[in-house]
């Protein structure tokens, strides 16, 4: 059997020094009638080799296709070093770092992730990760109604234009707590949130407002102006980014006047692979004032006896296994090795890297869009300013285009009119800098030919 | 072996009060409460002003392994709060019936210290661990 | 001389204008800013390392070898079972089509993809004697709230809103409490009876109209199987509640007994411990959940489906088409959990373990988890130390109590573990379950030697005889790591949470 070292002679001295006749009398204190009678409903064992054969089928049946989706997972190139230090046993097998003398490796480099991630975000203080950026929404709002004394009602304003995803989660998260949700609209033309759908909601007592950036369009909203309405309310302001656009676009701490209170948003673009959808990273960051409020693990400098730096857990106080009942969260764990990859990706890129895939990308959507728009019964709905995605519209239903682009190996993007059924026949595409030239050559002709009837054969 | 003040009264949630001359009444935790919680951390104050019930969880003290509310032993309001306590927590720990008291409330109209302990029923107490 | 860092911060390495640039694209960011609103370009750069490549790999290489791990230590720490992470689980969960694909990529494009979590889930199923799973939870304690939210959702749907209590043994992991708070609950707890198994007078006491359930892990915190378990499960479910299982411990009894068997609702598995997929220095986790019919409509989206269930070929010699479910097929779940389908690469990781281990392994598992289990018990009581529950079998763990030591010498369950940091073992875990005094939770796992468990007997031997000869050896452990006892206080009091650098005000100069 695959990993159980055990020879015959072991076993007999180790049920000797028990004083056990056998294995089975291990058991004995188990009702009889509990104990599994078969397991034949699961497969025989394989060999790593066959495994891995199986595996590799599996694996070439799904193939590779060319890639245009993004809607909150998107395709980056990682460096090679990235996964190849990571997957280093010392930090692939290692546990929480709750023995922090032995866990400095993985203490630091969480320290110098929540470095990286304040700074990105213009914010003061960062935790060790959440599971991903629709959690990490869901614990924002929960936090914000921790942090906010003023607000009287437990009540969030969300953009229609925040991820369906994310949006469902935090109200799955919420449910049970107590909170209430409004949605804000988007404008019709620029796919933004406006002043009119803000004031909508002037007179309210509300705790905190999200606002995404880019949002889920791919639209750029007008920051200043969002947060600076939230303030004068005595709302909190809940950020929702990509990591990569800061790169480029001014971060949470410095919107409106007084900046963001709470900012997340999903890691993956940092050194994560698309993965069907996770492991990916939820990060969290925020105001020094706040930091008690926050969820998660937060690592913290000290010394040892003899003076010596180092690092461990801290603020551990308000998390599950100590206040229980009480405690800002349930969540034990962040996303460590994914975190890693952040941290790795961030200090390979550093902030040039990460300015240039953000340009880069936003370079070859705006390449993309022009080739897809030539193309007839395709144009573009909403005409803000965007960063790497946007959403097209097509002369007829969306599913069958995709379905065909499909079958041809392209993935044509999103089809929004199950989330935006007032948007009509919409797609959400993205290109990001792993896209070449040629690649969106490929795509426009695809669809070129998918929407033209077909000439005689 | 914790240090009880004989002229204070004591709560079973390990708070001690103190009546002031002036009718206001000053609130701390005990000896045996600073010892069992260790080195104190942070120490989260309720705003003056703030009305409060009779048990109503008021403050939270919070040391590196946990972090325990404090329950208003009377219905009262919060007068004043000790500022110091933001800088340095460790004064709960120090001198907890001294420098290390928390705040002081003004008693409610129908206040009573009725269910509040001697300093020999809370030794009692806090013997039992 | 003042004392540094082993090794430096990757910010110590910094230089302005050094970069990997073969990582970057090649054309500079210039251009594409014009299309950006001036009012929202950033005008400071973000504080992030400008390192080589090889500065960056030698920098987290040498922290990595700051780090205790299973590849490196045994690591017998209690509920969280730190057993061989298999390498092939890796390479499988990293082919390029399965890293590449996009969670919203078209069905017809992962096929190969979805079949393994479709058997996953079956293999799941069959395992625990569950009716249904669903893999989308990100880790224990988030499969743990959607257990809770499935037990809350049933009892709605049933129109009985007046049950809001779970009841929560007192030794349960702290995640339980946490949990029922979140989902809007009161969490009540239990004594547990000395003899370590439920208190059923109490428990009898405990239930009534308000149970929405009760969260139970068997066997237990304390590392011993909970015998009355039917009849715990006849109390609750008489009373009205639902019975939840705390997968952390599924490893004692892996391929021997059943959570579905026992009269468990939901469950909760830990992927990441059971199913061997790795810790990562604190995640990725996955907490697939378990049910039974009467709470299958309520499961978290996204589910795989199979179209044609029961053969592996329809008539027309078509493969089965795998598809997710969503909030069409079940209008009662309770929603979405995660921005995806889950952590699928966890998912895929325990999918080639599970298949690795076929029926057989996995009764081997709850096997030889146990005999390594009661082996080291009966060791370490010869060597001197105290078992809490010497009188009943150990499960998959046990927990030794060291208030004696305190009481004689002084030396607390904290010393120890620093001491046996010191002679090349990491430590079990301490202080939990908070029941018993002094304690230490130690869970071999099945995947440890005889040789390596005599050497940590031998070395708890040694520092037994240090606690009787010179306890201040172990007071002031350990002695040769690269830190000493960390200054837990001041982390919390003088909160150092970011390099200085990198706070706003004191960013880098614009590049």
């Amino acid at each position: 059997m695959p990993f159980i070292p055990h020879t015959e002679e072991d076993e007999r001295e180790m049920l000797a020094a028990i004083g056990a006749p056998d294995i089975e009398a291990l058991f004995d204190e188990i009702p009889p009638q509990l104990r599994v009678q078969s397991l034949d409903e699961l497969p025989v064992g394989l060999t790593e080799f066959e495994v891995m054969q199986l595996m590799y089928a599996r694996a070439r049946q799904d193939g590779r296709a060319l890639c245009f989706i993004g809607a909150g997972a998107y395709e980056h190139h990682i460096p090679a070093a990235v996964w190849s230090t990571i997957t280093r046993g010392e930090f692939y097998s290692a546990y929480t770092p709750y023995q922090a003398e032995a866990s400095q490796g993985t203490l630091q480099s969480i320290y110098e992730y929540q470095s990286m991630m304040a700074s990105l975000t213009g914010m003061q203080v960062s935790n060790a990760s959440l599971y991903d950026g629709a959690t990490a929404v869901a614990e924002a709002c929960l936090m914000a109604v921790r942090a906010n004394r003023r607000a009287k009602a437990a009540r969030i304003l969300l953009p229609r234009s925040l991820h369906p995803h994310y949006r469902a989660v935090t109200l799955t998260a919420a449910l049970n707590q107590g909170l209430q949700f409004e949605t804000l609209a988007y404008a019709r033309d620029g796919g933004h949130v406006s002043l009119e759908a803000l004031a909508a909601h002037a007179a309210q007592d509300f705790t905190a407002l999200v606002i995404q950036q880019p949002n889920f369009f791919g639209v750029l909203e007008d920051v200043d102006a969002l947060t600076d309405w939230a303030h004068a309310r005595e709302a909190l302001v809940i950020a929702v980014v990509n990591p990569i656009s800061l790169a480029l676009l001014k971060p949470p701490g410095e919107w409106g006047a007084k900046g963001a209170d709470i900012v997340v948003g999903d890691g993956q673009p940092l050194g994560c692979p698309l993965s069907s959808g996770g492991p990916y990273f939820g990060f969290m960051t925020t105001r020094m004032q706040h930091v008690r409020q926050m969820p998660g693990r937060i690592v913290g400098g000290t010394v040892d006896v003899d003076g010596r730096p180092g690092f461990s857990l801290t603020l551990q106080a308000r998390e599950q296994h100590i206040r229980r009942a009480k405690a800002t969260s349930n969540i034990c764990t962040n996303q460590g090795l994914l975190m890693m990859a952040g941290t790795l990706y961030l200090s390979l890129m550093g902030a040039e890297g990460l300015a240039r895939v953000a340009a880069t990308s936003m370079a070859r959507t705006e390449e993309l869009l022009r080739a897809l728009t030539a193309i007839s019964g395709v144009r573009r709905i909403f005409d803000q300013p965007g960063f790497h995605e946007a959403v097209l519209s097509l002369d007829r239903p969306v599913a069958p285009v995709l379905a065909a682009l499909a079958a041809r190996g392209i993935q044509g993007g999103l089809d929004l009119s199950a989330y935006y059924p007032e948007l009509g026949a919409a797609l959400l595409v993205c290109a990001t800098e792993t896209k070449s030239s040629a690649d969106i050559d490929a795509y426009a002709r695809a669809l070129s030919e998918t929407l033209r009837p077909a000439r005689a054969a | 072996m914790s240090e009880i003040p004989p002229e204070l009264k004591y709560t079973r949630s390990h708070e001690w009060l103190k009546t002031l001359p002036d009718g206001m009444v000053e609130i701390g935790i005990s000896d045996h409460a600073q010892q069992t919680l260790g080195d104190l951390v942070f120490v989260e104050l309720p705003e003056p002003g703030r009305s409060l019930a009779a048990g109503e969880a008021c403050a939270v003290v919070e040391s590196v392994k946990a972090a325990s509310d404090i329950y208003a032993p009377i219905a009262a309001t919060v007068v004043a709060v000790n500022a110091q306590l933001a800088e340095t927590p460790e004064l709960i720990n120090q001198d907890p019936y001294g420098r290390g008291w928390i705040m002081r409330l003004k008693p409610s109209a129908a206040a009573a210290e009725a269910g509040l302990l001697s300093a020999q029923d809370y030794q009692l107490l806090a013997a039992q661990g | 001389m003042t004392l540094a860092l082993r090794e430096p911060l990757i910010f110590d390495y910094s230089r302005r204008g050094r970069g990997a640039r073969g990582q970057w694209p090649s054309v500079p960011a210039g251009s594409a800013l014009d299309t950006i609103p001036a009012a929202l370009r950033r005008s400071r750069r973000p504080l992030l390392p400008e390192v080589s490549e090889l500065d960056a790999v030698r920098h987290y290489t040498r922290l990595s070898q700051l780090n205790f791990s299973i590849d490196t230590h045994f690591y017998p720490l209690g509920s969280c079972t730190m057993k061989y992470n298999p390498r092939a689980c890796n390479a499988a969960a990293l082919l390029p089509e399965f890293l590449g694909r996009h969670p919203l990529a078209p069905v017809e494009h992962g096929q190969g993809f979805l079949a393994c979590l479709y058997e996953l889930q079956e293999m799941l199923k069959a395992v625990t004697g569950m009716r249904a799973v669903a893999l989308s939870p990100l880790a224990g304690a988030h499969g743990e709230f959607a257990g809770v939210a499935m037990i809350r959702a049933y009892h709605r749907a049933r129109g009985d809103l007046a049950r809001d209590e779970i009841i929560v043994p007192q030794a349960a992991h702290g995640t339980n409490p946490a949990t029922a708070t979140m989902c809007g609950c009161v969490a009540r707890e239990v004594a547990v009876a000395p003899d370590g198994d439920a208190d059923l007078a109490a428990l009898r006491a405990a239930v009534g109209p308000k149970t929405a359930g009760i969260m139970l892990t068997n066997p237990s915190t304390l590392g011993v199987f909970e015998r009355r378990i039917e009849e715990v499960a006849a109390i609750v479910h008489q009373a009205g509640g639902l019975l939840y299982y705390d997968g952390a411990n599924l490893n004692a009894i892996l391929g021997k007994v059943r959570p579905g068997d026992m009269g468990f609702d939901v469950i909760h598995m830990n992927l990441h411990k059971t199913f061997s997929t790795p810790h990562g220095g604190g995640g990725p986790g996955a907490g697939a959940v378990g049910v039974s019919a009467r709470l299958q409509p309520f499961l978290p989206l996204p589910i795989v489906a199979r179209e044609d269930s029961g053969s592996e070929r329809a008539a027309d010699g078509r493969q089965p088409q795998y598809r997710w479910l969503d909030e069409r097929d079940l209008p009662q779940s309770i929603g979405r959990l995660t921005t995806f389908g889950g952590n699928a690469g966890v998912l895929l990781r325990a999918y080639v373990y599970m298949r690795m281990l076929g029926r057989e392994g996995m009764r081997r598992v709850g096997e030889y988890a146990s005999l390594n289990a009661n082996y080291l018990s009966a060791q370490l009581q010869r060597a001197g130390f105290e078992a809490a529950y010497p009188a009943r079998r150990a499960s998959h763990e046990f927990i030794l109590t060291l208030k004696q030591l305190q009481q004689q010498y002084g030396v607390s369950a904290m010393d120890v573990a620093k001491r046996l940091l010191d002679l090349g073992f990491h430590a079990p875990t301490t202080y939990f379950p908070q029941l018993i005094a002094e304690c230490l939770l130690i869970e071999p796992t099945e995947t440890e030697s005889k040789q390596t468990l005599d050497a940590f007997v031998q070395a708890m031997a040694q520092i037994l005889g240090e606690a009787q000869a010179d306890p201040g050896q172990l007071h002031g452990a350990p002695h040769t790591l690269p830190v000493r006892r960390l200054d837990d206080v001041r982390a919390a009091r003088e909160l150092n949470l970011v390099y200085q650098q990198a706070a706003p005000g004191q960013q880098a100069a614009p590049g």
